[in-house]
């Protein structure tokens, strides 16, 4: 069996009297891909930002690699190996390409002066092997003055500098032309490949089916259902479970295998 | 930056790899001097606005402006200026501001002023100011940070607070230093050297300093992310809170120096020591090209911004008008500088 890379267990996050997640319990192994699919307000964003440390969770517990964590933050979180491709993608669009990737994580010599030559270097060698395409740009670019998709790429580019465990892809094709959103997949498969994990939260379906191992529906701050590839077969089963979901008393069959699988986990 | 203009602090002598970098990445805007003029659009606009109004200057009183004696006293009191326009640079480059520094720059050299009064040595006194000024700019930035306040009002109600505790305890006495005449510190920091006010040249090397930091260090780095996107910063991992204390400490530190070096140059602390620089100060930072909505600025056009200010006063009276036309120049500069900036420079959203 696969390592066990990052383990919630249990996770709630309440704002005030309104719970986002009751107690939610998600895994994601080395070397799968995780789909991540729910509704609007599902509790998908408030998850993902409980994983980058953004958010601390109301309870529950966090197990890195088995081992369970204390002081989580974003710091550590990055630390730990989980890179999170925010779905605003979280850039400073007045500053160059090279500040954004190292944003953070600048690469510093003796007393914290940044050693400029390198960080371009390696900025210039990312955006080749994410295949920004681009020659109109060069890593000392200003970000504003990039396409959607090529934001996108700089973020990606951030993700991939450290060799990450986990990728956290939130909503990576939002927005995205069909050649983009092509070069996603590619580039999720490419991740999987060299044996690294990734977590993919999508609107569409399709988009993720496509593309998981793994699915795992949240519904109403709640794990609706946690299903194999070879649970699922195919891309309609997911969306007549959603909308089950969503409208109970509809088609049941689906539905109570998830049930049965939730219960069995 | 161009590395061709800039020293790379990581190779010195420069490496291959970087060329070949360089090579994939062709582009007309890597020719060297575009490259410059588009990342010091600012500065270099600042610089413009600054050698127009002085030829015009010239050109209305050419006796005056040719003899040292005007450009000598510009320089004895720009450098006060220096130390406070280059740290409020980063501060609203952090998408903060700060109106506490006249009354630190008051209270740190009111410290000064106590230690060398005392009998103790300048440079203790310095010592003393600058732990003061680090000590306010942390208050001040822990008010406004950890207490989620507006930093326009907070720190403008630092800044009476701290004004009315100096005229509380001194009583509006001022302190005449005149053992400071003697002194080493005053020798080092504040005599001449052929003429020229020493001061300046150590405010040069704190805008030298500064523009290093904000371009070439971490701490810079983090200042423009956070002023940029502090939304953005904080998911990376970075401390965005304890970026923003750093900003108000380094103003307190600049404050207090720049108050130290205002008491040695007129040998006597007065209870008013630095309220006349707020509104010089803060046109200064605009003047120099940074904007108000953060994540961009220019130390060195800050600088520059200063040196127009500081020029105005003199060279309004000297250039033959009554001094009732120093603000309506003050104002006109200012105007038609962030017009200038405005469309000098585009802002990315």
């Amino acid at each position: 069996m696969a390592e066990r890379l990052i383990e919630l267990r249990d996770i709630s996050k309440s704002y005030g009297h309104v719970y986002a997640l009751g107690g939610v319990n998600l895994s994601v192994d080395r070397g799968e891909v995780v789909g991540l699919i729910g509704d609007n307000g599902a509790g998908k964003s408030t998850l993902i930002k409980i994983l980058a440390g953004v958010v601390k969770p109301t309870s529950g517990e966090i197990l890195i690699r088995g081992k369970p964590v204390t002081g989580w933050s974003a710091a550590r979180s990055r630390d730990a190996g989980i890179e999170t491709v925010f779905q605003d993608r979280a850039l400073a669009v007045q500053q160059t390409i090279v500040r954004n990737i190292f944003m953070g994580r600048e690469l510093t010599g003796w007393f914290g002066w940044l050693k400029v030559g390198k960080e371009i270097e390696e900025a210039s060698r990312l955006m080749r092997e994410i295949g920004f395409t681009s020659k109109v740009f060069t890593p000392q670019s200003i970000v504003g003055q990039l396409s959607g998709g090529e934001r996108q790429g700089v973020a990606i580019a951030r993700a991939i500098y450290k060799q990450a465990d986990l990728i956290i892809l939130d909503e990576p094709t939002t927005a995205l032309s069909l050649t983009e959103t092509a070069k996603v997949f590619h580039f999720v498969r490419q991740v999987r490949a060299s044996g690294r994990s990734i977590l993919f939260i999508g609107h569409n379906i399709h988009h993720v089916y496509d593309i998981a191992d793994r699915f795992v529906v949240l519904d109403r701050g709640k794990v609706a259902l946690a299903a194999d590839r070879s649970e699922v077969k195919s891309a309609e089963d997911l969306i007549n479970f959603m909308e089950d979901v969503a409208h109970p008393g509809g088609l049941a069959g689906l539905h109570d295998a998830g049930n049965a699988k939730q219960a069995a986990r | 930056m161009s590395k061709t203009m800039e020293p790379d602090l990581q190779n010195p002598l420069g490496n291959s790899h970087s060329d070949a970098t360089r090579k994939e990445w062709k582009h007309p805007s890597d020719h060297w001097m575009r490259r410059f003029v588009l990342d010091n659009r600012a500065a270099l606009g600042t610089l413009g606005v600054f050698i127009v109004m002085m030829a015009v200057f010239m050109i209305a009183n050419p006796t005056v402006f040719t003899t040292w004696y005007l450009y000598s006293s510009v320089l004895t009191t720009l450098p006060v200026a220096l130390f406070v326009v280059v740290p409020l640079v980063f501060v609203v480059t952090c998408g903060e501001i700060d109106l506490s520094f006249p009354a630190t720059m008051g209270f740190a050299s009111w410290v000064f002023a106590v230690v060398v009064q005392a009998g103790y040595d300048p440079f203790l006194g310095i010592a003393a100011a600058l732990v003061t000024g680090t000590l306010l700019g942390f208050l001040v930035g822990s008010l406004v940070v950890y207490g989620g306040l507006s930093s326009l009002i907070a720190t403008l109600g630092m800044n009476f607070l701290l004004r009315g505790l100096i005229q509380i305890i001194n009583e509006g006495k001022s302190t005449a230093l005149t053992s400071l005449a003697d002194s080493w510190a005053y020798k080092i920091f504040s005599s001449q050297i052929y003429g020229i006010p020493v001061q300046i040249f150590w405010a040069i090397a704190f805008v030298v300093l500064s523009a290093l930091l904000y371009n070439r260090h971490r701490f810079g780095a983090q200042v423009k992310v956070v002023g940029d996107n502090p939304d953005s910063a904080q998911q990376m991992g970075i401390d965005v809170k304890r970026v923003r204390v750093k900003v108000f400490v380094f103003v307190g530190i600049g404050a207090a120096i720049a108050g130290t070096f205002s008491v040695m140059i007129n040998f006597t602390w007065w209870p008013t020591a630095g309220d006349g620089y707020l509104l010089p100060v803060l046109a200064s930072v605009f003047v120099g090209g940074t904007p108000t909505w953060g994540g961009i600025g220019t130390v060195v056009g800050g600088a520059i911004g200063a040196v127009t200010v500081s020029f105005i006063q003199t060279g309004v009276v000297a250039a033959g008008l009554s001094g009732f036309y120093v603000q309506f120049f003050n104002g006109l500069i200012i105007i038609l500088s962030l017009l200038g900036h405005k469309w000098n420079q585009a802002r990315y959203r």
